[in-house]
């Protein structure tokens, strides 16, 4: 091992976990329900005898929960393997069901790219494609999204709240829109970053579609659900099988679904979201105070964005230093969804910032289970980082007069 | 009928031309071959005038598996795949419809080719191609002669031994036999260049050695394995690599800390130069190799060149240096690198880029700011040093 590194690493006890837009530590309560499922009911859920009635039924309670928690009826989720499944087969379909009644899409350029990937491809099948830009702050302006939805627009692509800033999208605004211009419009919301830490009421959001994801909530990889509006008849993606309605077949992944029923009773629990929600904001507050203090930080999220997500600038370590400088320390945060060589994410992109402050954006995203203490440790390592990494000290006067007299 | 017995026969490429070394070269190839084939049950390599007659070891080994890994090997100019049969025409005629069926069926015209090595054997090779093309025009009567420019050739070969049966011919990986031509060490980031640059240098007989940069914590452990990555692909045509990693942050550092700015990516160059250097005396290579390009950043201008190439003392090979990005783009693709190149991590070249790099920079000015490096508070030496010592070896072998 090279010196520098025995140097650098030192091994924290415990381990300081930032990344909970990432995905979060499952639950006790998921687990359980996940090993279960594999130890004793393992049937498959179509099978028509005991073995099978016993995942079925499983299958079922997990649904209630994920139900209950968007505050929806049962029959209108359909289980997928995550976020990015529901978001495919929730933009696909809906081209493919309005594909002779217009050709517009409507969403904004800070979506996750497993919609903007999606609504990329059917640009190049031939449909229009308005991409929203975000302000400063990242909020996408309600007039702009009133302006871009016309009579011909045939889906509208939103997130509730952005993965890499926090901050909150006017869904209502779009919905509204989508109503009043574009009466065949289907109206897609994903809420994968809002589940579990806003209320979701789908019936109040107003959406036809909206995708959750069991990871983000303390549940395992591997599962994910659509909520779809009852009435509503999208074609599936895939075909192969009667589960999910024929709509996503495949056998059900029963125990990453059981393990998201399972995190979904606390996910949606309106009294604990409201708990987590003070007790997260409190650190963020934290966080916000303790960053800015620290020279040359700037802060890219919105003051009135989702808590769980603060988004900020060191505008001198780039990100991927500050992440491995972090990372040696066990403080894990993430540098944006996709942080690259020299490539800040598109979100960043989207933002317009300044060079140095987009190479340098880190996300930290809470969850109820951190605390004031690890916020401290967090603030205390970015500084130490800045002081020892930055990537180009301001040359000392003197010296930089020497090398221009040579 | 059962199953013919396959072997896969090798044309040199340059070989021929190599007069008295002829012999050393042959024997590093059939090495070589060896080496490549020995994860498809290893195979037997015999000469007999230039062409090397590989069989296979293990009677069960699929034959094309072990033609894809001699595909790879330098110093073959084309290969193709035989038929052993017995030595006489009852076998052979039959033999070669059966074997060459495809290519037959698919083709318009043909001719035979008759090689007698064996000059015992009853018929004289008119007199074998005589009646094979009878034979052959008999089984498939669509077909034509056609002597000049045939779309199947036929070639029967009469050995002392057995007789041969030969497939179309593939080409080969071209170039010359690696290790004929000693050992150079080539200097690896993880871009698009260096791997190809590498694999150029390799397809000229050199075997290889190379060394990475690594500075944690502003470069990853994710970087170091893409380097490991890139080199494993390389050594499916070069054989095995001895990769030295070298701690660098240190001496990176100190040049951010105690040079001007645009002068830096120059100046670490030069450092990395006299490290790589130190690493190649020690792993008996005569050179380095780098893939640089002229003019394809400011650190890769002619007069930056000068600069990094004043750092050293022996040769550096920068096969890629009159290549459009395109055209090495066009090679990476080709060895299997350019997916794993694009992967986005930090590496030691992108750490500490400067805003404004100088692109015609001059000798004497870098050499006066590298004197900041070298006094009473800051010796660069001896980081150089430490960085030499705590450089980890590995060997790096094709998956």
């Amino acid at each position: 091992m090279p010196c520098n590194e025995s140097k650098r690493c030192f091994v924290l006890q415990k381990e300081i976990y930032l990344d909970n837009s990432a995905t979060t530590r499952p639950s006790a309560q998921a687990i359980q329900a996940a090993v279960e499922m594999m130890e004793s009911r393992w049937g498959n859920p179509s099978s028509t005898h005991a073995k099978g009635d016993e995942a079925a039924a499983a299958l079922h309670e997990a649904r209630c929960h994920v139900a209950s928690a968007l505050s929806a009826a049962t029959e209108e989720i359909v289980f997928t393997s995550g976020g990015t499944e529901a978001n495919n087969i929730a933009v696909f379909g809906a081209a493919a069901k309005n594909a002779k009644v217009g050709r517009r899409i409507v969403t904004t350029a800070i979506e996750h790219s497993s919609v903007l990937d999606s609504v990329a491809e059917l640009e190049r099948r031939g449909f229009e494609v308005i991409r929203l830009q975000p302000d400063r702050s990242g909020h996408i302006p309600s007039a702009a999204i009133r302006e871009a939805i016309t009579s011909d627009t045939i889906l509208v692509a939103m997130m509730l709240v952005n993965n890499e800033l926090g901050s909150i999208l006017p869904m209502e605004e779009a919905v509204r829109a989508a109503r009043n211009h574009a009466p065949r419009a289907i109206v897609h919301c994903d809420c994968v970053q809002a589940f579990g830490k806003l209320p979701v009421n789908v019936t109040r959001l107003g959406a036809d579609t909206v995708t959750v994801s069991a990871h983000k909530i303390h549940a395992v990889k591997g599962a994910g659900a659509l909520w779809k509006r009852k009435g509503l008849h999208l074609p599936p993606l895939t075909y192969g099988g009667h589960q999910e309605n024929s709509f996503r077949p495949g056998t059900e992944a029963a125990p990453l679904i059981a393990a998201f029923g399972a995190a979904a009773i606390a996910a949606g629990d309106r009294a604990k979201m409201a708990a987590r929600y003070e007790k997260v904001k409190a650190l963020w507050e934290e966080a916000r105070r303790r960053l800015v203090d620290i020279d040359g930080i700037v802060i890219n999220s919105p003051d009135d964005g989702l808590p769980y997500i603060l988004n900020f600038s060191t505008c001198c370590v780039k990100a991927e230093t500050m992440l491995n400088h972090l990372s040696e320390r066990g403080i894990f945060v993430s540098g944006g969804s996709a942080c690259a060589k020299g490539e800040p994410s598109h979100v960043i992109k989207a933002l317009g910032l300044p060079r140095d402050a987009a190479d340098s954006a880190i996300r930290v995203s809470f969850c109820a289970d951190n605390t004031a203490e690890e916020v401290r440790l967090l603030a205390e390592t970015v500084a130490e980082g800045i002081r020892t990494l930055a990537h180009f000290q301001k040359p000392k006067p003197k010296k930089r007069e020497n090398a221009e007299k040579i | 009928m059962n199953k013919l017995k396959e072997i896969i026969l090798v044309k040199n490429g340059e070989l021929a031309l190599k007069g008295l070394n002829r012999r050393n070269f042959e024997e590093t190839l059939a090495k070589n071959i060896q080496k490549a084939a020995a994860p498809c049950g290893g195979v037997n390599v015999w000469r007999a005038q230039s062409t090397m007659y590989v069989t296979p070891l293990d009677s069960g080994a699929d034959i094309e598996d072990i033609v894809s890994c001699i595909s790879r090997v330098f110093g073959i100019a084309a290969l193709s795949r035989a038929a052993e049969v017995e030595k006489s025409m009852d076998v052979i005629l039959p033999s070669a419809c059966t074997y060459l069926k495809d290519d037959l069926e698919n083709a318009r015209t043909f001719k035979v080719n008759a090689k007698r090595a064996d000059k015992k054997f009853p018929l004289k090779s008119p007199e074998i191609c005589a009646m094979a093309g009878e034979y052959i025009l008999k089984q498939f009567p669509h077909l034509t002669v056609d002597v000049y420019s045939p779309d199947v050739t036929v070639t029967i070969e009469i050995r002392d031994t057995a007789a041969y049966l030969h497939k179309q011919p593939i080409r080969g990986a071209g170039g010359l036999p690696v290790g004929t031509g000693g050992r150079a060490c080539v200097m690896i980031s993880g871009g698009i260049d260096s791997p190809v640059a590498s694999w150029m240098m390799a397809k000229r007989g050199l075997a290889l050695s190379a060394v990475n940069f690594a500075s944690p914590p502003y470069t990853s452990r994710r970087a170091e394995d893409k380097v490991r990555d890139l080199l494993r692909k390389v050594a499916r045509w070069s054989g095995e690599i001895r990769l030295h990693i070298v701690p660098f942050t240190e001496i990176q550092e100190a040049i951010r800390d105690n040079c001007p700015e645009d002068m830096l990516t120059l100046i670490m160059r030069r450092y990395m130069i006299k490290i790589a250097q130190a690493i190649a005396c020690e792993d008996g290579a005569q050179a380095l190799v780098s893939g640089e390009s002229v003019g394809q950043v400011a650190s890769q201008t002619l007069g930056a060149l000068v600069c990094t190439d004043a750092a050293a003392n022996m040769p550096i090979l920068r096969p890629v240096i009159g290549m459009d990005k395109e055209e090495i783009v066009e090679i990476a693709r080709r060895i299997d690198t350019f997916e794993i190149s694009i992967l986005p991590f930090e590496d030691c070249c992108t750490v500490f880029t400067p805003k404004h790099p100088k692109t015609k920079p001059s000798l004497d000015k870098i050499l006066l700011a590298e004197t900041a490096l070298e006094n009473e508070r800051i010796c660069v030496a001896d980081m150089i040093e430490r960085a030499l010592v705590n450089t980890a070896v590995e060997i790096i072998r094709s998956e």
